[in-house]
């Protein structure tokens, strides 16, 4: 155990247990959580905290995501920092609280194991469950391991609390590849994290003195100016982003790149644009193909929402293919990362040639030699040859 | 005990845009006046949050917040669980739910949040159909309703079912303290919630409140037909404490209760054989409440 | 003031002035409903005893008690006449709105 360190110390911790070790570190007033695999080590790793008086915090057992929702909203209301955490189906539940919330901006932080939806049934891990949250107004990020995980919790609700912004923000961590994996994992002292996040004084919750009306009906005379109003709270974060990580880096040592990590993209012919953990494998590919000389690149989408347009527009100078590796899909079109990135970097002038992959789907797995197929389509593609622009990858028939 | 010379004069919901004659009205505002000004009301979707929160017009004078229709259970939990986890005392929680957002979407939620004993109360303000949505069917209709969704026809008498008793629903859950009351009796409901407002855990009070608009009787008639209500039996004031039920107000006789029924347009196409049924109903209801509860 | 008054509320003129997401001071009311009205109620004082059964069930809570004899709040009644109905005394008549402009 850490506590009472100044320090960090290193454990040896899986996705889920470095998330609740991160919301330890947090000191939120207020955890309603409802169990759903693969999220469930989180939540039963934070009630032995609980239970051992290692957390002094409310945690309330409620009996559906939509009320584990709907219960930290009422415990923002009043003035509590809130947690929950879900997955897949109970992600799904809880989707009309997810816009009460963030219309209502109360700045819950949320931790989302990404899994696929129902129906077929299938407990392993996609992004399809959060990718389906897109327009809930939640600011999004995907991380790739325990350590990114437990440190993006602690930036979350920076970032959520930061004046003038007042937004939930979910964190995505891969269910199984990532909730379930063991890894050293560095866990930052009590001291440092009260140091870089101070209590919670809200400026969204209830004073005797001033009472309100929270979230009230705004008639159609109203509402377009407070949906303008979220909407360009979103689109102020991007700096927020950035400062929290670069603040964090400088504290702890690890700055994890802001809403896009490059690796190996400065002289990059074709780059793949991945989420989560997969960024991870793909870095090894790129590796082991720079090697034989080949100019391939990565970019980690840290954050889909809000998305990193800018970023995007600029990379299209710079490359001769994209690909995305999309862990979901909107059927009837393509995925949804793919879409944004393409869309981002359409313009009259042109845009680099591109390819949707569509992989790891219910917790298939991406091999790297997947990936190299991958990025040997985006290279072909970029030397002229017709390539799909959207592929089903690792299927048992190619049909 | 209410004493009505008491009463503070502050009106603390004022100004609200229910129809005129709301059983709702009566019942908010005076529970409002016994709760008084560190109070936070939770509100579901119902005519209370929509007749009292039009932007900027806001006619609860303590904090309030209007909530997802399934969540009132919940986010009273959440509310609870906030202030006490940031040392917050003597700030009464309180639902103010319809029977839509209490028996039927809202019941899971509710259900969840006393089995938890977490400290509010709820109230639970029963016009017998989803009023706000202009009149549709809930698990509180009562049988041979017309509603817009249950509609009588020459195929059919209306609603079908007989009400939910959430009454006895609560104390399958054996919570602190609950209450059956009706807007036509205020002394009794505004003791009912100084009660609930004493009661360490969930408190629950289920309030008959008469709808002109949705029940089909003119406007200055929401007591009497709340009176008319209770008289005939068709609803009872009881509370349960200490694990024991107490019956309020026992009619000597129950009146027939044809004389309330077709008091109301919603019944006014009951045949005597409907009303016959309804009666029969009733008496079985108060066998079973003479055998269980007034032994 | 134990009920709220109507006021000129100051609506938000600009981005700036717009609250922190839609939550709005408590207590404000910045119209009449006294436009709902088909029938007034009228209080004769000389045969009202103050039980006070009127007072407490308006659903508008529009009846004041506070000067020691009851007052109508006209600019709130919705004149539904559950006042006039349950007086014991039978000091609340309902009269057609506008009949004294007859």
């Amino acid at each position: 155990m850490t506590s009472g360190n100044k320090v960090s110390k290193r454990e040896f911790l899986n996705g889920d247990e470095a998330v609740a070790y991160g919301v330890r570190l947090c000191r939120p007033n207020v955890v309603s959580v409802y169990p759903i695999t693969p999220q469930t080590i989180v939540v039963e790793k934070i009630s032995e905290f609980v239970a051992n008086k290692l957390m002094d915090c409310e945690y309330i057992h409620v009996e559906s995501e939509h009320s584990a929702m709907a219960a930290a909203m009422g415990a923002s209301m009043v003035g509590a920092r809130a947690f929950t955490a879900t997955s897949s189906q109970g992600l799904a539940y809880m989707h009309e609280m997810l816009h009460y919330v963030s219309g209502s901006r109360f700045p819950i932080v949320m931790m989302n194991a990404n899994r696929t939806l129902a129906a077929p049934w299938n407990i392993f891990g996609d992004q399809r469950d959060s990718m389906a949250q897109r327009d809930t107004g939640w600011i999004q990020v995907y991380v790739e391991n325990g350590q990114e995980a437990l440190d993006m919790i602690i930036q979350a609700y920076r970032l959520a609390e930061h004046e003038g912004i007042y937004l939930p923000v979910m964190v995505n961590l891969d269910g199984f590849v990532n909730t379930h994996t063991y890894e050293l994992v560095s866990v930052p002292s009590q001291k440092e994290v009260d140091e870089f996040l101070p209590a919670f004084v809200s400026k969204n919750a209830v004073d005797f003195n001033n009472p309100r009306s929270y979230c009230m009906s705004a008639s159609t005379e109203w509402n377009m100016e407070f949906r303008q109003q979220q909407h360009e709270a979103m689109m102020k974060s991007k700096k927020v982003i950035e400062s929290i990580d670069r603040e964090f880096g400088d504290k702890f040592g690890r700055y994890h790149g802001g809403m896009v990590k490059e690796y190996k993209c400065d002289d990059a012919e074709v780059v793949m644009v991945t989420t989560g953990s997969v960024s991870g494998t793909s870095r090894l590919v790129v590796d082991s193909m720079r090697e034989k000389g080949l100019k391939v690149g990565l970019v980690k989408l840290r954050f889909f929402r809000p998305f990193p347009v800018e970023y995007f527009r600029e990379l299209k100078s710079r490359v001769k293919a994209v690909g995305v590796i999309d862990r979901n899909l909107s059927f009837g079109y393509e995925g949804a990362v793919g879409s944004e990135v393409k869309s981002a970097m359409y313009d009259s002038c042109g845009s680099p040639k591109f390819i949707d992959f569509i992989a790891g789907i219910a917790g298939r797995d991406i091999k790297k030699d997947d990936i190299e197929l991958m990025y040997n389509k985006l290279l072909n593609l970029s030397m002229g040859q017709e390539e799909a622009e959207l592929q089903f990858i690792g299927m048992r028939w190619q049909e | 005990m209410i004493k009505v010379k008491d009463l503070t004069d502050k009106e603390y919901l004022y100004g609200h845009k229910a129809c005129p004659g709301c059983g709702m009205g009566i019942v908010g505002r005076l529970a409002a006046k016994v709760l008084g000004e560190k109070t936070i009301i939770a509100l579901p979707a119902s005519c209370m949050s929509t007749v009292t929160t039009q932007y900027p017009q806001m006619n609860f004078s303590v904090p309030s917040m209007t909530m997802a229709f399934p969540g009132t259970g919940a986010v009273l939990s959440g509310m609870s669980a906030g202030l006490k986890s940031l040392g917050i005392k003597d700030v009464n929680v309180v639902g103010f739910a319809g029977d839509g957002g209490t028996a039927d979407i809202g019941i899971q939620a509710l259900s969840g949040a006393v089995e938890r004993g977490d400290d509010f109360i709820y109230v639970c303000y029963d016009n017998e159909a989803y009023m706000n949505t202009g009149i549709q069917r809930s698990g509180m209709t009562p049988y041979g309703a017309t509603t817009t969704t249950t509609p009588s026809g020459s195929a059919s008498i209306g609603e079908k079912h007989f009400k939910k008793n959430m009454f006895e629903i609560m104390i399958a859950h054996r919570i602190p303290y609950a209450a059956t009351a009706c807007s036509s009796y205020p002394t009794d409901f505004m003791n009912k919630i100084e009660k609930a407002k004493n009661t360490k855990g969930p408190a629950y009070i289920h309030v008959m409140a008469p709808c002109p608009t949705g029940w089909g009787f003119p406007s200055d008639l929401t007591v009497e037909i709340g009176k008319m209500l209770v008289e005939c039996g068709l609803w009872y004031l009881a509370e349960y404490e200490n694990g024991k039920v107490k019956m309020n107000l026992v009619p000597k006789e129950l009146k027939p209760v044809k004389d309330y029924l077709l008091a109301q347009k919603r019944f006014k196409h009951l045949k005597e054989e409907d009303i016959k049924a309804i009666e029969e109903n009733r008496n079985r209801e108060w066998e079973l409440i003479r055998e269980n509860w007034m032994k | 003031m134990s009920k709220p008054q109507i006021v000129k509320y100051k609506m938000p003129e600009c981005k700036k002035d717009m609250p922190l997401g839609p939550s709005s001071e408590a207590g404000v009311i910045i119209e009449p409903n006294a436009g709902w009205r088909v029938m007034k109620p009228i209080i004769d004082n000389s045969k009202c005893v103050m039980c006070l059964r009127c007072w407490l069930l308006c659903p508008d809570g529009v009846i004041d008690r506070e000067k020691g004899i009851l007052e109508i709040d006209y600019n709130f009644c919705k004149g539904c006449g559950i006042c006039s109905r349950e007086c014991p005394q039978k000091a609340i008549t309902m009269v057609k709105e506008g009949k004294q402009y007859d």
